[in-house]
């Protein structure tokens, strides 16, 4: 792994690990978060000095051509020293900014961190994605940045504001260099830009990176959201929107300027974009009150300079353009600095409120001078030499160009703009104004906060006075020919007589705004970008309110309704449209099947127009008796039984639940309702029906289960197939419907008892039964008397004389125990001919049904002492132990072996290991019947009796009372 | 064999089918559990139908396997058959509960009550950042903020 992604990966663990280091420490932390950004500064220093572009690459996804390419040239070696530079001071000025006492202190250093290493891995980038997904990092950060006081409305809306206005540049953004990439046919910047693809899509593509640009650097029409964004904290606007963030945009116009610059139209609309910025910040700069905002709507203003003279894409300019965006970031950002200061000393940024500044604080105001000095353009500062290289550059390309001329002109123009609003931004900050109280000391800061700032200004003087010395490293950044020095002195030129017209004509203008104390006109709050921008999203809100109520309307029976109506439509539009019915389907294939069907539909219709739950519930039973009728009639005699079986316990279920619930449905929808319900439903079934002919008719390949009979035989050793199937060949299936009923069991035990899924029944062991039984048989006294009447099963003395049926009882303790044999009988068979374990646990159930009906819940105790959950517990791990134990043996899962015990005269009797799992699944139906009758029969029982209860004493006491 | 699907059994899955589906829309529970049910057993009878022709049980030895009724779809059905009633089980527990929640006489499926909030909201939360906030926002608590900007408030929400 190569230096730039280890510094990359290196910054972004501190970005975490400051973390819980602020926490600690407080505001001494930020002296540590500042060591990784200056610790990047000093190994990026002199890797990139000797002037070759540094590469590295990491493979990451190949296939979608995302891989850690990092190019270091002289461009973006200066960048990034740009951006560690400014972030390290801009950190130790933190130290003093904050108290110990902020919230927010460690997530702020974190992802100032974050941010930082963002914004480095962007300017290293070269792979096109790479940069996107920095691009888009920064942009997440800045939101958080930005939000930092998140309590606050300003904050949250402003971030909101910035994330969404940059975001929406960054996805534009994406699809251009999607474009551009495959197009070329290389995902690095590099190689796009040295052969640039030609074509009206590459235009295209190349403008939509170019909104994502823009966006970015806040030019307009996209320039509203940085003023917004200085509600951020004061080292926040500072690192970035002086010196990181903005800037980003920039550098991405000046890589496309090297290679897109005879795209039609690329030039005009750069320049156009950047003076109309340009001259739109200046004036609203000096109508502003807040020193903050001056200097906020002067940075749009500055940025509107920097896309202008990029934009007109010639590399001399481009040479000169590099000065102004160093000046720029070394002046702005202390500028920034000096106005948190402020703030923080006085309690307010409002010009009309400070006065007398200048007198309390020189270092101060000296510092604030000084870096307005640059932003204005005067000598020896930085900020002089690089507007006088951007006049010389503009005017000498204006031979070629002529755009570069309208760029020079409005260069000179915003110019004049920049040198008011910062006379006035000093005045309004340091002068003692006359109608003004002199403001007070709100907060005493230590000289050391003045540090930050006062390196950043040194640099400009540094940069101003030594600038031969450094254009240098700007030549190589932006390799062209014939550019000139930077330099303090030229001689007499041309773009000297302009700086010195754009000073005079500026300082005029700040005297006559200031002392005539007249506010500059401008345009009415509503034909703002950033009114447009609040209009378009406020009507998305309310669209998206309006159209959510409209369709969740929070009614299940709504929701079914539309989904269904929306299935039958599409698949039975589809089917009109395109399928053909088949025709030559006989009516009917035996005879037996008219009088099933008959009886079937009708007991439908009448289960639709039932009034009482019991006759819906009998009808809608009818059917499923007609379904197993069916089942058998047509060669599936495991499922004619397991329905049939299911069919009984259903409606026994069912009757034990309605018979507390009233007797007649009353709920009934209007006329209209039911017959849109009606349509759906003959929609539907009408859909599926075709859908069954057609998708049928389309079968032209023989069905697999041709083959089935052999595998299950000679591989399952069983000759009933769907058996076979279900315990071995599909037994996953089976596993997870045992899962499945296990979930429900638990659930309808957790709904009816609600507190505990552990028994209550009274249970009895069999000693006790038996000492009960023998007690009873020696005591019989009165025959005839009910409660000392024989019992027949176990709890029968328990019951209510007037709810025992002597003929039940009697029935049922002869038949049980033959249940429970034909139950084994049908799972030990099951193998071979029809039955199996899902018969054989539904017929054991049946015989618990019979017991409960019989004996009440003391009964159903007594019969199985056993807890229901314990019963379903070890049928499923009987089942999942057969489904593992194949492993161990070096089969795959599931699988099954067997024997043939050869028992003389009585025959071979076969036994296969498939069995124990049918057992397991004979467990858990059972248990599932089991807990069903406990639940909804045992535990609904107890529950009637307690209102009974509670009623008779709430009478008793109120008649009590009464009396 | 040849595909012969009688109609017969495809008009009583349609029969099923729209009856279970006119019970489903119903708002008592009872309904649409029964609707359930019935929907369930079209649909068994609908993966029943594609096994294309039917003939004898599919027991090894007892007739050739083209001649049997095929083996794969039933073993689909067992195993729905036996879901269905698990779940017509958890659905019979929950018309009990609602109904002894509510101590209504009826068993009723209600609208959600959030959901019907939602009318009456009029918009979400954009709010418009103009200059003459971002002036009076200060950047320091201590310093005497106006007590509405440090406010969380929603205007507008219901």
């Amino acid at each position: 792994m190569g230096t730039m992604a280890t510094i990359l990966l290196a910054l972004s663990c501190s970005a975490l690990l400051i973390y819980p280091i602020v926490r600690r420490m407080r505001r001494n932390g930020f002296f540590l978060a500042a060591l990784p950004l200056a610790f990047a500064f000093g190994v990026l220093l002199p890797l990139g000095a000797p002037g070759d572009p540094v590469v590295e690459q990491l493979q990451w996804l190949p296939q979608l051509g995302l891989d850690l390419t990092f190019r270091m040239d002289q461009l973006s070696w200066l960048f990034a020293l740009l951006v560690t530079g400014a972030g390290t001071l801009v950190l130790l000025y933190c130290r003093n900014y904050f108290d110990d006492e902020e919230e927010g202190l460690a997530r702020f250093a974190a992802v100032f961190l974050g941010f930082g290493a963002s914004m480095l891995g962007l300017v290293l980038a070269d792979n096109v994605y790479l940069l996107f997904i920095f691009w888009e990092a920064t942009s997440v950060f800045s939101f958080l940045l930005i939000a930092h006081a998140h309590k606050r409305r300003t904050s949250r809306s402003s971030a909101l504001q910035a994330l969404m206005v940059t975001t929406a540049g960054g996805l534009v953004m994406l699809v251009g260099v999607v474009i551009l990439a495959t197009m070329s046919g290389t995902p690095n910047l590099s190689e796009i830009v040295a052969s640039p693809p030609q074509g009206a899509i590459a235009t295209v593509s190349v403008y939509l990176v170019l909104v994502g640009a823009l966006s970015k650097s806040a030019i307009f029409p996209f320039h509203f959201w940085l003023p917004g964004a200085m509600a951020a904290p004061t080292p926040v606007s500072a690192y970035l929107h002086a010196a990181a963030m903005v800037k980003a945009g920039v550098y991405l116009i000046a890589r496309l300027g090297e290679g897109f610059a005879e795209v039609p139209g690329y030039r005009e609309t750069l320049v156009v974009l950047g003076a109309i910025t340009m001259i739109g910040g200046g004036v609203r700069a000096l109508r502003q009150y807040d020193v903050k905002l001056i200097v906020a709507h002067g940075t749009v203003s500055q940025l509107g300079l920097l896309v202008m003279v990029f934009g007109v894409a010639e590399p001399n300019v481009a040479f000169a353009g590099l000065a102004l965006l160093f000046a720029h970031a070394l002046a702005k950002a202390p500028l920034f600095l000096v106005v948190g200061i402020v703030d923080h000393r006085t309690g307010t940024r409002d010009l009309r409120r400070l006065s007398g500044l200048g007198r309390q604080a020189p270092g101060l105001a000296a510092i604030a001078v000084l870096a307005s000095l640059s932003m204005m353009g005067v000598p020896p500062l930085i900020g002089f030499v690089a507007k006088e290289a951007a006049f010389a550059e503009l005017l000498d390309a204006g031979h070629t160009l002529p755009i570069a001329v309208l760029a020079f002109a409005v260069a000179m123009l915003g110019s004049v703009l920049t040198v008011a609003y910062m006379l006035r931004f000093l005045w309004g900050t340091f002068a003692t104004k006359k109608q003004v109280q002199l403001c007070t000391i709100v907060h005493r800061d230590s000289p050391s906060t003045l540090v930050t700032p006062a390196i950043f200004v040194a640099l400009t003087l540094l940069g101003g006075v030594l600038a031969p010395r450094f254009d240098s490293l700007l030549w190589r950044a932006m390799p062209g020919t014939g550019a000139e020095h930077l330099a303090l002195w030229h001689g007499l030129t041309l773009p000297l007589a302009a700086s010195a017209i754009v000073l005079a004509l500026g300082t005029a203008l700040a005297i006559f705004l200031i002392r005539g104390n007249r506010a500059v006109p401008v345009a009415s709050e509503r034909f703002t970008a950033s009114h447009v921008y609040w209009l378009l999203t406020h009507w998305l809100d309310v669209i998206a309110v309006r159209l959510t109520s409209l369709t969740q309307r929070g009614s299940l029976p709504f929701y079914l309704a539309v989904i269904l109506a929306v299935t039958a439509a599409t698949l039975g539009g589809t089917m009109i449209a395109t399928a053909a019915f088949p025709m030559g389907m006989p009516l009917f294939t035996s005879p037996v099947q008219l009088p099933i069907a008959l009886i079937m539909i009708g007991a439908a219709f009448f289960a639709m127009r039932a009034r009482t739950r019991f006759q819906a519930v009998v009808l809608v039973g009818v059917t499923g008796y007609g379904m197993a009728a069916i089942f058998a009639l047509h060669g599936a005699p495991d499922l004619a039984l397991t329905q049939a079986l299911v069919e009984t316990v259903t409606l026994i279920a069912f009757v034990l639940v309605i018979r507390r619930l009233p007797q007649r449905i009353t709920l009934r929808a209007s006329r209209w309702k039911r017959w849109v319900r009606a349509a759906i439903g003959g929609a539907v079934g009408l859909t599926i029906g075709a859908l069954v002919l057609i998708s049928m008719a389309a079968r032209s390949a023989d069905p697999i289960s041709l083959q089935l009979p052999e595998l299950a035989y000679l591989g399952g050793h069983g000759a009933n197939v769907v058996n076979v199937m279900l315990v071995d060949i599909r037994g996953w299936d089976t596993m997870g419907e045992l899962s499945v009923i296990l979930a429900a069991a638990t659930g309808v035990a957790s709904l009816v008892f609600l507190r505990t899924r552990v028994d209550t029944l009274p249970k009895l062991g069999r000693r006790d039964a038996r000492l009960q039984v023998q007690e009873h048989i020696r005591r019989v006294n009165d025959p005839k008397d009910p409660v000392e009447r024989r019992t027949w099963l176990l709890a029968g003395r328990n019951l209510d004389p007037s709810r025992r049926s002597i003929l039940l009882e009697v029935v049922v303790r002869l038949i049980f125990h033959a249940l429970i044999l034909l139950s084994f009988y049908l799972l030990l068979v099951g193998h071979n001919s029809p039955g199996g374990g899902f018969a054989g646990g539904l017929v054991a159930g049946l015989a618990l049904v019979a017991r409960y009906l019989t004996g009440g819940r003391d009964e159903l105790g007594a019969t199985v002492p056993v807890d229901a959950g314990r019963i379903l517990g070890a049928g499923l791990a009987l089942a999942a132990t057969m489904a593992i134990l194949p492993l161990f043996f070096g089969q795959a899962a599931l699988s099954s072996a067997w024997i043939d015990l050869d028992l003389g005269p009585l025959g071979t009797l076969p036994l296969v290991t498939s069995t124990l799992f049918d057992i397991g699944v004979y467990l858990v139906v059972f248990g599932l019947v089991l807990d069903v009758l406990r639940s909804l029969g045992a535990e609904i029982d107890r529950q009637e009796e307690d209102d009974l209860e509670t009623a008779l004493d709430e009478t008793a006491t109120s008649r009590g009372g009464a009396s | 064999m040849t595909l012969s699907i009688p109609i017969v059994l495809v008009a009583v899955m349609v029969v099923l089918f729209a009856v279970g589906v006119y019970l489903l829309l119903d708002r008592s529970l009872t309904r649409v559990l029964l609707g359930f049910l019935l929907v369930g057993n079209a649909t068994n009878l609908l993966i029943f139908l594609t096994s294309g022709a039917f003939g004898a049980a599919p027991i090894y030895g007892d007739a050739e396997p083209i001649d049997m009724s095929d083996p794969l779809p039933q073993a689909f059905i067992l195993t729905a058959i036996v879901i269905t009633f698990g779940v017509s089980a958890f659905m019979l527990a929950l018309i009990y509960r609602s109904w002894r929640l509510a101590r209504e006489s009826e068993d009723a499926v209600v609208d959600d009550a959030h959901d019907l909030e939602l009318v009456d909201a009029e918009t979400l939360t954009t709010d418009e950042v103009t200059d003459e906030e971002l002036e009076r926002a200060p950047e320091f608590d201590e310093l005497g903020a106006d007590a509405d900007e440090n406010e969380d408030t929603r205007e507008g929400r219901a």
